[in-house]
């Protein structure tokens, strides 16, 4: 014991590491539900809303309509798989482990990096996924935009990592991805990703302007067609941002009594 | 480290949660070495010193040292290690995962293998933690704990959930650490885990140190020992001046003296009186404890220090 304490030493960069990414990711693959939700069912809900012969006719911007509802699921399920790593965190803080983790040198910070590094690596595979079955069924898009609308999609999801560590903490359970799970197909369904805005009656499409899923889809599908107010996209994605962080802030500071 | 730095300074503390007062001037040094029980019934203020002393909260007033320093930067360092009551786990992790997880923080840290050995669970490192019984949890906690070879080991209730074999084996596992010079603190509730493997006991009531001392000390301390002998026509107002006895009870033919000092009552019996077949018993550490943790108990004068 003695001779180890004149060694003993902090770990680097706070805790992140190889390893730590390593079994994270182990243990999100052995999640049978969360890979079904991230990978499967947005290809799946591409297949169904947007697999009809006529959409690879139909031209939408700078490519087919295949490639708009490519695009809009590629982002639903970037959102489902940021919204499912936010809700671990606060869950993570439900059971326990984080003050488990407070026993250890990782530093909090180091530990949200992990969290969003797993998050966003699984939003990106379900991009992909989406992109891949997308262009086996006939989505016409130049790559350079295709990237773009990807890159575009991916950053902008980080929205729904602040909106599911707020619901995280609003209702902390392990089953809380099965009440966001259908929560993120309304907000979706109400930001234009299943349906465009100009198919709704204009009231609805006045509302889904405000919706937290809207700015998302309209940035995400720029660089391929301007349906939508960028000033209007970018204001929104923002506001929702500040009221997720702020809303988990907020309950954050109410839960530091045993952390 | 100075040999004359305690494990564990705490000074006058106080923790406080709104309007109740959980610790109330809680003073106490542990040295190096020492295996310490923390005993008291619920709400007593255990956990709450634990957190204190594990820097998971700072205390409204008072001070509190780990090796002298800071208790944060000692825990970061693994110096101090703890087994929590409240210390969550993931259940989709392997028991293995969790290990490796915790042991890629400590630098530098002891093998994966060694430590699920040294906790008995070896053997299911490939088990989902949901699917680990609840003393095997136990003893996962249990073997993360041990990951930085810390000099401090804080153990809160740290046989809840196992059965009596396994409480034995983790026992012995603790005892033979603290035989090679690892201070080890532990809160309880099980009085026979505190008099069987504490060197010495600080029993708390009301976040107040109400004992402070060996196993021996406390059972004499609140309870002093009973001295039954047979004798006829017993003078009572005589046996009740010997120094330090508080009752004298005649039934029948046999004489019940209860006091503090058993070996004068029995010389006074012997060389006085008639008395024969004298008995003497002690009251367990479960009368000590409820005499001394109950809600009527009075803090004794001179508390053992």
């Amino acid at each position: 014991m003695t001779t180890m304490a004149t060694t003993r030493r902090i770990p680097p960069l706070g805790g992140f590491s190889p390893t730590f990414l390593r079994l994270e990711f182990r243990r999100m693959l052995r999640n049978r539900r969360a890979v079904i939700f991230t990978l499967v069912m947005p290809s799946a809900f591409f297949l169904l809303f947007g697999s009809d012969g006529k959409y690879k006719t139909e031209s939408a911007g700078h490519g087919n309509v295949t490639a708009y509802v490519m695009v809009s699921m590629a982002v639903y399920g970037a959102m489902i798989a940021t919204t499912s790593g936010g809700a671990m965190v606060a869950t993570e803080r439900a059971l326990g482990w984080s003050r488990q983790l407070r026993l250890t040198p990782l530093q909090p910070v180091a530990y949200v990096a992990v969290k969003v590094a797993v998050a966003m690596t699984m939003g990106l595979a379900a991009i992909v996924a989406v992109f891949v079955v997308g262009n086996l069924e006939g989505a016409e898009l130049s790559f350079g935009r295709l990237l773009l609308c990807g890159v575009l999609g991916w950053s902008c999801t980080l929205v729904f990592a602040a909106f599911g560590l707020f619901m995280g903490y609003l209702l902390p359970s392990e089953n809380v991805m099965q009440l966001l799970g259908p929560s993120l197909a309304l907000l979706s369904f109400a930001g234009g990703l299943f349906v465009p805005l100009d198919q709704m009656s204009d009231v609805f499409a006045n509302i889904a302007k405000f919706t937290p899923a809207y700015g998302v889809g309209v940035i995400a599908r720029w660089p391929m067609e301007h349906d939508g107010n960028l000033g209007l996209a970018v204001v929104n994605v923002v506001l929702w941002v500040a009221v997720f962080v702020g809303g988990a802030a907020w309950r954050m500071s109410k839960d530091t009594k045993r952390v | 480290m100075n040999s004359s730095t305690p494990a564990v300074s705490i000074d006058g503390v106080v923790k406080r949660f709104g309007s109740v007062t959980a610790v109330d001037g809680l003073s106490l040094q542990i040295q190096p070495g020492e295996v310490v029980a923390f005993l008291g019934p619920n709400g007593a203020g255990k956990t709450t010193t634990v957190d204190m002393i594990l820097g998971l909260s700072q205390p409204s007033e008072g001070s509190v040292q780990i090796f002298g320093g800071d208790a944060r930067q000692a825990v970061a360092l693994g110096r101090v290690a703890a087994v929590m009551q409240t210390g969550g786990l993931l259940k989709d992790f392997t028991v293995r995962e969790t290990v490796e997880l915790t042991a890629s923080l400590f630098i530098p840290s002891r093998p994966v293998d060694e430590v699920l050995d040294r906790a008995g669970i070896l053997d299911i490192g490939d088990r989902l933690v949901g699917k680990a019984s609840g003393g095997q949890q136990q003893r996962l906690r249990f073997a993360l704990a041990l990951l930085s070879d810390p000099d401090l080991l804080i153990l809160d209730e740290p046989t809840t959930g196992m059965d009596v074999q396994g409480r034995r084996e983790f026992w012995h596992a603790i005892r033979s650490d603290a035989a090679d010079g690892r201070t080890t603190v532990f809160a309880t509730h099980y009085l026979e885990e505190a008099d069987a493997y504490a060197d010495r006991i600080v029993l708390v009531r009301k976040g107040k140190i109400v004992a402070d001392g060996t196993a021996a000390e406390i059972k004499a301390l609140s309870a002093g020992r009973t001295v039954r002998a047979t004798l006829d026509q017993a003078d009572t107002s005589a046996l009740a001046r010997i120094a330090g006895v508080d009752s004298v009870d005649v039934r029948g033919d046999s004489v019940l003296i209860h006091g503090s000092d058993s070996d004068e009552i029995a010389r006074y019996l012997l060389n006085h009186t008639p008395a024969r077949d004298l008995e003497i018993t002690s009251r367990n550490l479960e009368d000590a404890f409820i005499a001394l943790t109950g809600d009527d108990a009075q803090t004794p004068e001179g508390a053992l220090a």
